[in-house]
């Protein structure tokens, strides 16, 4: 049997007992379990840094009128929120949750690229740093809304627009290294017998999403090359008098971003396949459906961008196009519902903090699904688009669905990590005022937005009056209780009941095979799957 | 890529292999895909006909006229922002068949104390008779230059072919005029 492992680096020579001491630890590390922690602690930063975004958007919007900030600040705070959210809290998140947890499921000793797997960390908070520091130059964040559309983004961005570039390149970079390092681990490194469709579904869905990642990230990267080309070398890509066409900026923004979409749901939909079986005592139910059913909502993803664009005067053959292929997107998504359903139909259900928060997931995703099928009609969607009922829809699919997922999935891999249960009732007191917290938002912004509020407006009329100040105190009890979250996390790491190496009693797969806490190093010899 | 897996297994062998090289070579594979989305978008529309703009310029041909269908055609001029020039069709509407070659006039003047480059853009309405508007000559094939003060009368010659749908009774020709300073040939 070889010894190669895939961690022969600087700091192994320090032994294979743990970790190199001090700050250059986090700084040289190329351990998968180190790198997903900062992944993680790094996403959990900028949760709150762009959650205290949203708090001031939702301050500003208690009441009518202009009472808090400056028009033009309250732009610079829904861009950032949304570019913080996307692309620093949401999927850093993810790859952090990747990390940790792949090697772990699939009995590889680390991530197959180490050292990539470093400097796709360690560029994130260079991209961030770089945008954040915007807000504090003259010129002022940008403020074009994180769909960035040219020309508000090219003719009449600020100057602080070129930082963005950069930044969004810098980031896009990160999560292609990231996306490679993934996909390289799961084809390469899997242990013997571990067959693809032995995977657990955390792997598969991350697996398509790193495939998606590699194919649109660097659509992205183009999208904003042509800005910085439009803005500072006399192209005219976006700009009508010079030939070009602003609407095109749109059909390349969004062949990225609707990919974009699942790749900020995709994990989520895994990490959910896990915890539910576990908590219901049941194996998943359609396990290959499942990973075809993700596969579908890949490639569907592919060939439904326009669905965002059904009012830029599209010709009716293509809206109906788009639209049917939308709505069959509710194929495969109805397959997984129905799959986290039937698993636990008939299951011995427990109702330990993650499986609360994956049920929640699972109502609460399938709440956001129905609207998106809703806004997918293209007649009806010239009513909603750009009202808050596109914001409580994606709000619905990011916030309890996205976020819940990566709740769900600390909370279910914390005792594996630290080697301590959470406290149960400060976690279910986190998961409560978690989801009264988000409903209270983010359920008027449906009415709102169908009585025709538009988004992105720092004032409103009268009659939004009453659901905006609903809105805005359950937005300060979502926002605040995620400081129960943070408390739950240090207080788990310094201590609490001590976990057993399988957690949960219904937990099955590698990473329950190994000691609680995982040591710095598993798996150096791989196990063999049956 | 770069290690072993310790054993080999029936999915990925047991030999270094280039899965890691293959996909940075498809990340900027998709980059120059992105820059490709540029023309791209312009043939798929072409092909599928959903493009909803006017070509040209065309031959002039001598073709079957429809007399039997008479259509009309508006006008419209829109100034794009920051745009100072006088911009407007000299006549609102006309009325033409199907294949007979008509000739209209526009007028722009730079009020201005500046010589500056103005680009129309065409637009039509609804947009399944863009493809059935052929112009001969367009004031916005080219760019405009207007000395300070300066104003010139724009000709557009142009038919719409006897194939235009029979339910198209009316047809809107918008011209949008941009600043083109900045891309002055």
């Amino acid at each position: 049997m070889t010894t190669a492992t895939a961690s022969h680096d600087n700091h192994d020579d320090h032994g294979h007992h743990g970790p190199a001491k001090g700050i250059m630890r986090w700084v040289l590390t190329t351990n998968h379990k180190d790198i997903g922690t900062m992944y993680l602690w790094f996403s959990l930063t900028m949760l709150f840094i762009g959650g205290t975004m949203a708090l001031i958007i939702r301050s500003e919007l208690f009441q009518p009128g202009m009472q808090l900030i400056e028009p033009e600040f309250f732009n610079q705070m829904t861009t950032m929120h949304g570019l913080i959210m996307v692309f620093g809290a949401i999927m850093p998140a993810f790859v952090g949750l990747a990390n940790w947890m792949v090697p772990l499921m699939i009995g590889a000793p680390d991530m197959a690229l180490p050292r990539m797997n470093n400097w796709s960390f360690w560029i994130l908070p260079f991209a961030f740093g770089m945008l954040l520091f915007t807000l504090f130059t003259e010129a002022g964040a940008p403020n074009f809304g994180w769909t960035f559309y040219a020309p508000l983004s090219t003719t009449y961005a600020p100057s602080s627009v070129t930082y963005f570039i950069f930044g969004v390149h810098m980031m896009g970079i990160s999560s292609i290294m990231g996306a490679i390092n993934i996909i390289v681990t799961i084809l390469n490194l899997r242990a013997p017998g571990m067959t693809l469709m032995k995977m657990p579904l955390f792997v598969w869905t991350w697996f398509i999403t790193a495939y998606l990642l590699v194919a649109v990230m660097p659509v992205l990267a183009g999208v904003v090359t042509m800005m910085l080309m439009d803005i500072h070398y006399g192209t005219a890509f976006f700009d009508a008098a010079g030939g070009g066409d602003p609407v095109l900026f749109q059909h390349v923004f969004w062949f990225f971003g609707h990919p974009e979409v699942y790749i900020m749901i995709l994990p989520a939909f895994g990490i959910v396949s896990q915890i539910i079986p576990t908590f219901a005592r049941k194996p998943l139910f359609g396990y290959a459906s499942m990973v075809y059913a993700t596969s579908s909502i890949a490639f569907l993803s592919f060939i439904v961008w326009a669905h965002h664009m059904f009012t830029v005067g599209l010709p009716l053959q293509t809206e109906l196009f788009f639209m049917y292929a939308t709505m069959l997107i509710a194929i495969p998504t109805g397959v997984k519902v129905f799959n986290w359903v039937s698993t636990m139909f008939r299951g011995s259900m427990t109702f330990e903090t993650p499986m609360l928060f994956a049920l929640a997931f699972v109502v609460l995703f399938t709440i956001g699904g129905f609207s998106g099928l809703m806004l997918s009609i293209a007649p009806a969607d010239f009513q909603y688009h750009d009202t808050y009922f596109v914001v409580a829809h994606f709000h619905y699919v990011l916030v309890p669905g996205a976020l819940f997922g990566i709740i769900a999935g600390v909370y279910y891999w914390l005792p594996k990590w630290t080697g301590h249960y959470i406290n149960e009732n400060l976690g279910k007191f986190h998961f409560w005022m978690s989801f009264i917290g988000v409903n209270v938002t983010f359920f008027p912004m449906h009415f709102i937005g169908l009585a025709g509020m538009p988004r992105r407006i720092p004032d409103y009329a009268l009659q939004f009056a009453d659901f905006n100040a609903i809105a805005t105190v359950g937005a300060f009890i979502f926002g605040f209780s995620q400081l129960i979250f943070l408390f739950v996390l240090i207080k788990t790491i310094r201590g609490g009941e001590k976990a057993t190496d399988q957690v949960w009693e219904g937990a099955e797969g590698l990473e329950w095979t190994i000691p609680s806490p995982a040591p710095y190093h598993t798996f150096a010899e791989p196990p063999h799957v049956k | 890529m770069n290690s072993n897996s310790p054993q080999p297994d029936e999915q990925s062998g047991h030999k270094p292999n280039n899965t890691a090289l293959k996909l940075v070579i498809a990340a900027v594979a998709m980059f120059g895909f992105g820059f490709a989305l540029v023309p791209l978008y312009d043939i798929f529309c072409e092909i599928t006909g959903i493009n909803g703009k006017t070509g040209g310029p065309v031959e002039r041909v001598e073709q079957w006229v429809d007399t039997s269908r008479t259509i009309t055609v508006q006008f419209i001029t829109t100034n794009n922002a920051g745009m100072p020039w006088e911009f407007e069709a000299l006549q609102e509407e006309v009325e033409m068949h199907p294949g007979a070659w008509t000739q209209v006039k526009f007028w722009a003047l730079n009020p201005t104390e500046n010589d500056m480059v103005g680009q129309a853009v065409p637009s039509v309405s609804p947009s399944e008779a863009a493809e059935h508007v052929q112009k001969t000559e367009c004031f916005c094939f080219d760019q405009q230059t207007l000395k300070a003060g300066e104003g010139r009368e724009m000709p557009l010659i142009f038919s719409l072919s006897p194939e235009i749908p029979s339910h198209v009774k009316k047809v809107t020709m918008s011209y949008t005029l941009f600043d083109a300073g900045a891309f002055a040939k």
